[in-house]
């Protein structure tokens, strides 16, 4: 196949029209670059948030496999996780036998606390029933009788990743958490980060909280599983959140969610079942949002907001009037996980910036409105329209017909960000191509700082590398 | 301390796991239980069949849509994942860095596939005009609901007016990713093998090259030392691959394999039918180099093998060099591997040329004539080991204290957070090539990167230093 410069030019001038956008965006079946990912990898990383915890499939070893890749290669951190190995025999028979012998041999190898179980695609699609399975494995002596066990069912065709970790998080209050004790109390916020892979993140939460005065536990917390310390000693597991506060959790005074998408399903176990007083918010990126995630501390907990936070945000809000002109009016497409996009654009909009093209591989209608609806409280939103359960390739045209200043999102991105010939700031996950960002929180005050930090730098970076000489300077 | 080790387990596992360890000494019969199921609830590091096709064989293959058929997870894992490198425009004949999927819902596991399985195609021709053909790679589901890919396949050929193959690579197949490799040639000789012809006459010096996936450029790198000697990689298996080089791939004279294990059947079948000779080739350190295209230069004339000296005379003084730096700070260090394919016999050569020693050797996915061809690379006392547990490494690797692990990236951080300097020796950490003349200062530059820098002192803070045992 000797195609010339002249015809590859030719098909990708073809490309970046409105008619391929047209054709492109009329695609039913075909996925392309998916923004997204199935049920099971949401759910093992909820349960390595349980301190002890091994996170078993219930599956074929190869999901395990990918799993533990794709999460060790965002964090540069060992992952384990074990799967039962179903085969061809299992898919005839059932996967029973091998949901046994894997439940004694890793109970009685890797000695962990407690197991958090949840289903590949085969093991839904042949219809095996966990939690029989698990029962049997008790009767038959493969685990003690009282030995902790959580499961999920976590089919990945259906929901995506996020759907998988609100499915396991229910699974293990269901499974594990002790019944709620009347009106009585532990007196402890119940703090529900919500699918997030940066660590940086999760320790800003609970500083934050802290400087509040509140007591907290985070559920899940895998904040040591995404970033753990070199002591030159490897520890299978890591501190998160203990087993007795995972039993306790339905005594919480309250639980607070910080994402919306992530969770609805325990959401509504928690409120409608359970009775207990629970807030969710949009996570906390930006000024405004953080503001919000501070004064729902400050409401269900009757703690005030102590002077060291209302410092922090005056250096924000100081950093956010220093580079205002950087990213004023700059025009920007991002993607990822609902929670997210929601989270990010009004930090774009409080900032000025003009969100254009959004799009959220696992968004719903639920999120469409919501996230329109935050696009018509600023005039900086009107040029913003969404596209939910589009792909990146849908990401691709848009682009090319419509083109913005700067693309947001992981690192699943740069093919297309090259291709359109604008820079692409890493947010999100996974970010598999440059080192630590997820270190570095995105949420809280300090969160801003480090957003606006990153796409003034990035834009001021992408000036002086392409800039004509005469233009070239040392303020800027 | 195997017995130790293995201590651990339940009585079951303890007597199947022992057969897979072995300690090679002298007049050693040298058996190990290989290509057996895994044990359940034992952390393994293998993949599955669709990763073995997909990820592996197909997926390099340049020009090529290789739809991930099934629920949206495995296309994505396997998306960019293997370091694959591949010339071309992508979009236009290169579409390997990309990933499509034809992101299964509830419905299409309740009603099957097919028709949307037809439909993704239609959309490919329609959105990828110049793409010379396309795979479709099933994950478990498709198997599971009794879909007919191949029908679909055949009719879409037609319609489609290319190459369309199906891949019956589903997850739960086999034990591992090894039949995956094997299912994949299968359908490379079914659907493309001798399909075409090329247009010029086949010269005495064409060869392909085989099993080579060109991780971080090592396909370039070997074939620059073929190209050297007088020959012509007409076809590169699959790495940078193309359509119509694997359809037109029976006109050579000889196939060169690096990768036994993924792809000696389809050498097996050429050599049957179209009395294609085969031989194994190992392109790691100068030794091995050398002594391979000395190997590779007698299948042919002496032209070739006057060439082949030159090769090695050209670049051995460019070693030594390489060697002369970096041997004094590697000398007597040793190492343990724990790779897949070929990777835990080919590299020994390359690290003994820097004075270092293997003491520990195992694959992931290996069978019998793996280990047949690796007992003889080893000294005696080395640990061998056949799809060792997690646990079991960690185990030998804290009684061996090496001086440095080559694994995958799920072994990489376990061996870090215990301060044992480590190499991914599936994607190169990232760095490479590592095949050829090219690889072999990267190589050697790594090793001791890893081994020597200085960050890894820095583990034991100051105050505790003196509380060492």
């Amino acid at each position: 196949m000797c195609r010339s410069a002249e015809d590859t030019q030719a098909v990708l001038d073809w490309m970046a029209t409105e008619e391929y956008k047209e054709k492109n965006f009329a695609r039913e079946a075909l996925v392309i670059n998916a923004p997204r990912t199935c049920q099971p990898y949401g759910a093992m990383l909820c349960a390595l948030g349980i301190e002890g915890c091994l996170p078993f499939l219930h599956g074929s070893q190869g999901c395990a496999a990918y799993f533990r890749s794709a999460l060790t290669r965002h964090t540069r951190e060992p992952v384990p996780m074990v799967s039962d190995s179903m085969t061809e025999d299992a898919a005839v028979f059932g996967g029973q036998a091998n949901l046994i012998e894997g439940l004694r041999n890793a109970y009685t190898t890797y000695k962990p606390s407690i197991i958090g179980m949840f289903s590949s695609c085969m093991a839904e699609v042949i219809g095996d029933d966990m939690k029989s399975f698990i029962i049997n494995a008790r009767t038959q002596g493969a685990i003690p009788e009282d030995f902790p066990i959580a499961y999920a069912n976590t089919p990945s065709f259906v929901g995506s990743h996020i759907t998988g970790y609100d499915n396991m998080l229910k699974g293990l209050l269901n499974s594990l958490a002790d019944t709620r004790n009347g009106k009585w109390t532990n007196g402890r916020l119940y703090v529900v980060p919500g699918f997030d892979l940066y660590a940086g993140n999760l320790r800003e939460y609970k500083r934050m909280i802290k400087a509040m005065g509140i007591y907290m536990t985070m559920l899940p917390d895998p904040t040591e599983v995404l970033d753990s310390p070199n002591t030159g000693e490897y520890k299978m597991y890591q501190p998160g959140t203990t087993m007795g506060e995972l039993a306790d959790a339905l005594n919480a005074s309250g639980f607070l969610f910080l994402q919306k998408y992530s969770t609805a399903g325990t959401r509504k176990f928690v409120n409608n079942v359970q009775k207990i007083t629970s807030e969710t918010i949009t996570m906390p990126i930006g000024v405004q949002n953080t503001d919000a995630f501070l004064m729902t501390l400050q409401q269900m907990t009757g703690k005030p907001i102590p002077a060291e936070l209302e410092a922090e945000r005056g250096r924000a809000v100081d950093a956010a009037i220093d580079a205002h002109q950087y990213i004023h009016g700059k025009r920007f497409a991002l993607y990822g996980d609902p929670d997210l996009l929601l989270g990010l654009v009004g930090f774009l909009l409080e900032m000025g910036g003009m969100p254009v093209h959004i799009l959220c591989g696992n968004g719903s209608e639920a999120f469409t409105k919501e996230m329109e609806a935050l696009l018509a409280t600023s005039p900086y939103g009107a040029e913003g329209k969404v596209y939910s359960g589009k792909d990146l390739w849908h990401m691709r045209s848009l682009l090319l017909t419509d083109p913005v200043d700067m693309l947001i999102g992981d690192t699943h991105g740069k093919q297309i960000a090259k291709d359109a010939k604008v820079p692409l700031a890493r947010i999100g996950y996974f970010m598999t191509d440059r080192v630590h960002l997820h270190r570095q929180p995105i949420i809280g005050y300090q969160g801003a700082i480090n957003l606006i930090t990153t796409l003034a730098n990035t834009f001021l970076d992408e000036g002086d590398r392409t800039c004509p000489q005469e233009r070239f300077e040392m303020l800027k | 301390m195997i017995e130790d080790i293995l201590s651990a387990y339940p009585e079951k596992p303890q007597k199947l796991r022992a057969k897979h360890i072995a300690i090679k000494d002298e007049g050693c019969s040298c058996a190990i239980k290989s290509n057996i199921k895994c044990i359940p609830g034992l952390m393994t590091a293998r993949g599955c069949a669709y990763a073995g096709a997909k990820g592996v064989v197909w997926g390099p293959i340049r020009d090529m849509i290789h739809i991930s058929h099934g629920p949206i997870g495995c296309g994505y894992y396997s998306w960019g994942m293997r370091r694959n490198l591949t010339s071309g425009t992508v979009g236009v004949d290169t579409f390997s860095p990309m990933m499509f999927s034809s992101d299964f819902s509830e419905s299409n596991i309740v009603y099957g596939g097919d028709k949307k399985l037809a439909q993704v195609m239609k959309e490919v021709k329609e959105l990828f005009p110049t793409a010379q053909g396309i795979s479709i790679c099933s994950e478990c589901p498709v198997g599971l609901i009794g879909d007919d890919i191949e029908s679909v396949a055949k009719k879409a050929t037609k319609e489609l007016d290319m190459p369309i193959v199906p891949v019956r690579c589903e997850g739960f197949r086999g034990i591992s990713q090894s039949l995956g490799h094997h299912i994949a040639n299968d359908a490379v000789r079914d659907y493309l093998l001798g399909k075409k012809e090329r247009p010029e006459e086949v010269g005495p010096y064409d060869i392909s090259l085989i099993g080579d996936y060109n991780i971080g450029g090592d396909a370039w790198a070997s074939k620059k030392i073929l190209e050297e000697m007088g020959l012509n990689v007409k076809n590169v298996w699959t790495g940078d691959g193309t359509t119509e080089g694997m359809m037109a791939a029976h006109q050579v004279k000889l196939n060169l394999i690096h990768c036994y294990r993924s792809m000696n059947y389809i050498c097996r079948h050429m050599e049957e039918t179209y009395g294609i000779p085969w031989m194994e080739f190992n392109f790691f350190g100068p030794t091995k180099i050398a002594e391979s295209i000395r190997k590779i230069a007698a299948m042919f004339d002496e032209t070739i093998q006057k060439k082949g000296e030159e090769v090695i005379a050209k670049y051995q003084p460019i070693m030594q060099k390489v060697i002369d730096t970096y041997r004094p700070r590697l000398e007597g260090k040793k190492v343990m591997l724990y790779v897949g394919g070929l990777r835990p016999r080919h590299t020994i050569g390359a690290y003994e040329d820097l004075g270092m020693e293997v003491v520990g050797t195992g694959y992931e996915f290996a069978h019998k004539d793996d280990y047949e061809r690796t007992f003889p690379e080893m000294t005696n006392e080395t640990v061998i080991y056949d799809d060792i547990t997690e646990y079991e490494l960690d185990e030998f690797v804290k009684r061996i204290r090496p001086d440095l692990v080559g694994s995958g990236i799920k072994e990489k951080y376990v061996f870090e957070k215990m301060g044992v300097p480590f190499r991914q020796m599936h994607s190169w950490d990232y760095s490479g090539p590592y095949h050829g003349y090219d690889g072999f200062p990267i190589f050697a530059r790594d090793m001791d990167m890893a081994i020597n820098n200085p960050a890894r002192f820095l583990i034991k803070a100051p105050w505790n230093k003196d509380k060492e045992v």
